[in-house]
């Protein structure tokens, strides 16, 4: 045994040089375990194997009721979910992640995917998302409209413009000749609620749909000028996908009538 | 016990380096991947524009007085653990080291139900005119945080290495304990306070988790460079690249200036028992 001490102290310096490296680090999904479908009729395809659905983090509790029921209705089909910011989904499947549905909560980054070659025929667009004010439920700066916001002394969290939130923030800012002095500009629409949500945050701008799902722990406040920055939410197979067939079935699960239903319930307003 | 490897045999057997070399391959690779991917004719502009500057700026200005807190308060808890032995030593030391292994994330929630206006001091500290959440001194608040348990292990093992024997002899010359505290035991574990103060600096400048939960992000207030990063990363990815060589130079170039002189002590004997 040699000294111990330049042990610890060589692992201090790892832990540091980890500490200080580690930025972020998103999950990637699991493997695909694709099988040959065995297509038969059009009517009733037997659909087997695995489809990979990548898809927006606002899509999460919808798309999680989606997939179980996709599996209820066509056994031996297993549906993985991956749930992250759309543009670090973008990064993922051009990276070579197996991804065989991607969903996105706007059509930028779609776009992104459709220029790397990697989407298999045209995006669909399947949903709509507008903004909403989230205030704690006792309402502490109370706020009943969007230019309540810019009183002074109101604590509100944004999305940064860089983020698709955020850009819909700036739109009706613009729209409505209004100009927010955010306290924090946060770079997810989680953040914004969780700041909302835990009450250091007097109003937070986020979707209708993050307000439906955050439930009782935050009201929300409608205003009239969401209208003027209408998210698109649009679904494609991916390119590289190596089960084209069950990934198809599982779009048109989401843009038909079961899945419009779904959605409409979580808030998500129809293309 | 002691067995320093001066005799020239350093009983290492020769598979052994050839995991040490992958190890370092493992560590090193991805800083040569990030380091292909920048964009050169676009690195100084992109790390001088004004968020990136002032991003640097805030990032050096809080870590600098993160670090100043770590000193203030990491000293006394050292020398309490290192010196003086009483019940619940190992358990306070346990507590002390605990954000070493808490992933920061669960660090800033911890600090919101503190210090946040819901929080259990946030109400008192907001009856007193102090408003803390979403200011610069949310962000050095989750820094020291994460960053006090460095400065305690080095610390603390310098002052187990020193030993007590001058602090006796100089209490034996009648010295009184605050001048034996500032004459004899700071001087001699000055080196293992200087590593333990650059350690803390290093990691606050990465610090990530514990300010987005926390202290939010703001431009020039709260969005140091790790959160800059992040947010370039998702319209820039150029911008980010770039920014992370960055931070990754200014952290190298701390840690190395500090692990210069091998003669430096830095962790208690006894610190991961």
């Amino acid at each position: 045994m040699s000294d111990p001490r330049k042990h610890v102290t060589a692992l201090l310096v790892a832990g540091a040089l980890t500490a200080v490296l580690t930025g972020c680090a998103s999950g990637t999904p699991a493997v695909t375990g694709s099988s040959s479908a065995a297509a038969s009729a059009s009517a009733t395809p037997a659909l087997t194997g695995t489809v990979t659905v990548f898809a927006a983090a606002s899509l999460k509790s919808t798309f999680t009721k989606l997939a179980s029921d996709f599996e209820a209705k066509n056994p031996g089909t297993k549906v993985t979910l991956n749930f992250a910011g759309s543009s670090d989904l973008v990064t993922q499947i051009t990276q070579g992640a197996p991804a065989d549905v991607f969903a996105s909560a706007d059509t930028k980054n779609m776009t992104k995917l459709t220029d790397a070659k990697l989407v298999d025929g045209a995006p669909v667009n399947f949903a709509t998302n507008v903004l909403e004010i989230a205030v704690p439920p006792s309402n502490p700066a109370s706020i009943s409209a969007f230019a309540d916001l810019a009183k002074p002394g109101v604590k509100v969290v944004v999305c940064a413009p860089q983020v698709p939130c955020g850009a819909a923030t700036e739109k009706v800012e613009k729209a409505t000749g209004t100009t927010l002095a955010p306290v924090s500009e946060e770079s997810s629409v989680t953040d914004v609620l969780g700041k909302v949500t835990s009450g250091e945050a007097d109003a937070g701008l986020v979707y209708v749909t993050d307000v439906k799902t955050a439930g009782d722990k935050v009201r929300g406040i409608p205003f009239p000028e969401s209208d003027q920055a209408v998210n698109t939410y649009p679904i494609a197979t991916v390119g590289t996908s190596k089960n084209k067939e069950l990934a198809a079935a599982f779009v048109a699960t989401v843009t038909g009538s079961e899945g419009q239903k779904v959605l409409g319930d979580a808030g998500f307003g129809a293309p | 016990m002691n067995r320093r490897s001066g005799t020239g045999y350093t009983g290492i057997p020769p598979w052994i380096y050839a995991i040490a070399a992958a190890g370092a391959v493992f560590v090193l690779l991805p800083l040569v991947a990030m380091v292909a991917k920048v964009n050169w004719p676009q690195f100084i502009p992109l790390i001088t524009s004004e968020s990136s500057l002032t991003a640097l700026g805030l990032s050096l200005r809080t870590s600098a007085a993160s670090t100043a807190a770590c000193i203030v308060l990491g000293v006394p808890l050292a020398l309490v653990l290192a010196r003086s032995p009483f019940p619940g030593q190992r358990l306070l030391r346990a507590f002390v080291l605990l954000p070493l292994v808490l992933p920061p994330v669960v660090g800033g929630i911890a600090l919101l139900y503190t210090f946040g206006r819901q929080g259990l001091l946030g109400r008192s500290l907001e009856l007193a005119g102090i408003q803390i959440a979403f200011s610069t001194t949310a962000v050095v608040l989750a820094q020291t945080f994460v960053a006090l348990p460095f400065l305690v292990v080095s610390l603390e093992g310098a002052l187990r290495t020193a030993g007590n024997k001058y602090e006796a002899v100089a209490a034996t010359l009648g010295a009184r304990p605050s001048t034996v505290l500032r004459r004899v035991t700071i001087p001699l574990v000055l080196p293992g306070l200087a590593s333990g103060a650059v350690l803390s600096f290093a990691r606050s400048l990465g610090e990530f988790g514990a300010t987005l939960t926390f202290a939010g992000s703001l431009q020039g207030v709260t969005r140091t460079l790790p959160l800059e990063i992040y947010l370039q990363r998702e319209t820039d990815a150029d911008a980010a690249v770039a920014l992370s060589l960055l931070l990754v130079a200014v952290a190298v170039a701390v840690v190395g200036l500090s692990y210069r002189r091998p003669r430096v002590e830095a962790a208690p004997e006894g610190a991961f028992r």
